[in-house]
């Protein structure tokens, strides 16, 4: 067992039994290769079941969208800045939470991995920073710094930035040369490029709402999709419907993404959505100065006003 | 039973003589996702996949299908007067359908095409079908094919089923359609019946018994419906759900739909859409109320229509072929054989 399970079900345990919290939410194990199921414990038993590894990538945040109870939550960096965004728009207190939070060195991108071999993977063990991959037909050990999803290679806030509790000392964050390189090489694009780049991305799309439904911001009562009176979207699989939904939700993103990558773990399609929100991501820090999620103590700029508020796009 | 061995030099000429009598359909990369649908003119089956992550349900039932459509412009005859599109009847092929996926086409079947109504749509598609089967010869480690009434090697639902042997296929021809499909495509080279059958009865047990997880039914017939559907494990179950359409999407035998009608300048048309019972506004009255409105209602209801609804209404068994599609898409992990597990072993406190 890895020091950080050991030190999760212990903080989760002693919450529990010590009435702090009502309940904690974090990972359980999966049952098949590669995956987790995110699971709550109500009892310090039931916290001897959670796990961490390689594969917690869902945020939890997600979980918490409304609700009353007093909860303990499992927060890697990206997740505890979803929990500073609920916190600033009302969707739970800060008094409602114990954040144990888990400075991360980044979680796996699982096609990237499957892609590795022919047939399916069998076994899955992480061992230090090594993992060795199992299926019939052959055997790998793999670096995890190789296998890193598009969103930890670029994450520049790896420990949690609000916790009550700590797994582990904080990790070193990472220094990048260019956190935007990918949003730039889109932008170079001419406008034929791009048009082909996106509709080429959304392809594959089969309108599961898999994206939305992992996201932490994606908590509206009622999406503009599903609104049935007036009905905005269409409901097929016409390619004007699919892009209006992708666009409309990214935007709606704007100033508020952390990056978390949830959206495209939970996509069956491996569609990569992050190409819509990093652009709005890098536009927040660009125009803003501004990246989510990090402070309780400041309003994000989508939703206040500034007379200095840069404004050449009206000009 | 006539068995047909068709060496793998041959196939691709075959499957190309056999488009000039087909349209085809089958398991095919379309950026990194193995994907069932129709092959382009120079497009074959990939019949080494594993499996495809969407089921190949819709070679019959289209995610988007245009069902009625109409002239809203007063000048021309029968305006406003929905008509159906033509449609394409012409005979099509399912290369390379999995048995499970098979067996689920019947089970779909019981629903579009039943004494009362028969759903033209879907029955048309059907009857102009031929299904070619493939043999799992290494079924997943999300396989439960044997506990849900198939298996690698079942035949339900297929007019020919293919059986792997490195540089040929052996073609046991089950139907008369499948037989045409053979001589269509100008398989021909009877094989030896008995000692063919032979060989794939000895694989057919080696798939059987590489499938362990067994996954028991046995006890949900003689279980109510209310006391499953008050059983206390629900909320539990229901946790994780980020409530997708995901599961339902991939599932070969999930087949509801939603009925759209969309308007463009003078024309109108109705569509079909697949519909997802996870979504809220699967079950949304127009009065506003709605009775699945929490999460967890909608949860159980995916379950227990599988597993108990069904099996009630129809006595064929569970409405799952177990082909693993959701276990393994799921991005939360919520795997139906445990939850089988947990309704099937569930004793209501008296």
């Amino acid at each position: 067992m890895n020091t950080y399970t050991e030190k999760i079900r212990e903080l989760a345990s002693n919450l529990l039994r010590e009435g702090k919290v009502d309940l904690v939410i974090g990972f359980k194990e999966g049952t098949v290769p590669m995956a987790t199921a995110p699971g709550i414990a109500r009892t310090p038993e039931e916290a001897e079941g959670f796990v961490w590894d390689v594969n917690c990538s869902l945020n939890l945040t997600n979980y918490l969208t409304n609700k009353k109870e007093k909860i303990g939550i499992i927060a890697k960096g990206c997740d505890s800045r979803s929990i500073v965004n609920h916190i600033i728009e009302n969707k739970i207190s800060r008094d409602q939470l114990h954040i144990i939070g888990v400075p991360c060195t980044g979680m796996v991108d699982k096609n990237k991995i499957r892609g590795l071999f022919e047939d399916e993977i069998t076994e899955f063990k992480e061992e230090g920073d090594a993992i060795l991959v199992k299926t019939a037909a052959k055997e790998l050990t793999i670096e995890k710094q190789d296998y890193l999803r598009g969103n930890c290679q670029t994450c520049m806030h790896r420990n949690p930035v609000i916790h009550d509790d700590l797994v582990a000392e904080p990790v070193v964050e990472q220094e990048l040369e260019d956190p935007f390189k990918d949003v730039k090489a889109i932008e170079a694009m001419d406008a034929d490029e791009k048009w082909n780049h996106f509709e080429n991305l959304l392809s594959g799309c089969i309108r599961c709402y898999a994206c939305r439904n992992a996201c932490p911001l994606c908590y509206c009562p009622t999406c503009f999709v599903d609104e049935s009176n007036p009905q905005w979207v269409g409901k097929g699989q016409d390619p004007t419907d699919i892009r209006t939904f992708h666009f409309l939700r990214a935007y709606h993103c704007a100033g508020r993404c952390t990056d978390c990558g949830a959206c495209e773990d939970a996509c069956p399609m491996d569609i990569k959505v992050r190409d819509f929100t990093r652009k709005l991501v890098k536009d927040s820090f660009e125009i803003y100065g501004w990246e989510a999620g990090l402070t309780l103590d400041q309003r994000p700029p989508l939703d206040t006003f500034k007379p200095e508020d840069p404004d050449e796009f009206i000009k | 039973m006539k068995v047909i061995k068709i060496d793998k030099n041959d196939w691709t000429r075959g499957i190309d003589k056999s488009r000039e009598t087909y349209q085809l359909f089958g398991p095919v990369t379309d950026k990194n996702q193995s994907v069932f649908k129709q092959l382009g003119k120079e497009a074959y089956p990939e019949m080494g996949r594993t499996d495809t992550i969407m089921s190949p349900k819709s070679v019959l039932f289209p995610q988007t299908e245009k069902i009625l459509t109409a002239s809203l412009d007063e000048s021309v005859e029968n305006h406003h007067i929905m008509q159906m599109p033509e449609t394409d009847t012409t005979p099509r092929a399912a290369i390379g359908i999995r048995p499970y996926d098979a067996k689920a086409v019947q089970l779909v079947k019981l629903n579009f095409d039943t004494p009362e109504y028969r759903d033209t749509y879907w029955c048309d598609a059907y009857e102009a079908t031929t299904f070619v089967g493939l043999a799992v010869n290494k079924p997943s480690a999300t396989d439960f094919s044997t506990s849900m009434g198939s298996g690698p090697f079942a035949e339900e639902g297929l007019d020919i089923l293919l059986v792997d042997l490195e540089d040929h296929y052996l073609a046991k021809v089950l139907t008369p359609k499948g037989e045409a499909f053979l001589d269509g495509a100008g398989f021909n080279g009877v094989a030896d019946t008995d000692a063919s059958l032979k060989t794939i009865e000895g694989m057919k047990q080696a798939a059987e018994a590489a499938i362990t997880t067994k996954v028991p039914t046995d006890k949900l017939k003689d279980k109510t419906i209310l006391d499953l559907h008050s059983a206390p494990f629900w909320d539990d179950l229901a946790f994780s759900c980020i409530n997708c359409g995901t599961c339902t999407f991939v599932c070969p035998t999930c087949w509801c739909f939603d009925i759209q009608d969309e308007t463009k300048g003078k024309s109108t048309s109705r569509f079909r859409n697949w519909d997802s019972c996870m979504s809220p506004l699967f079950t949304k009255h127009g009065s506003g109320h709605n009775p699945r409105g929490e999460k967890t209602q909608r949860v159980r209801q995916r379950f227990m229509h599988k597993l108990k609804y069904f099996l009630d209404k129809y006595d064929q068994g569970s409405m799952c072929v177990g082909c693993g599609r959701c276990v393994e898409k799921c991005p939360v992990n919520i795997d139906i054989r445990s939850i089988c597990n947990t309704m099937n072993s569930y004793e209501p406190q008296k």
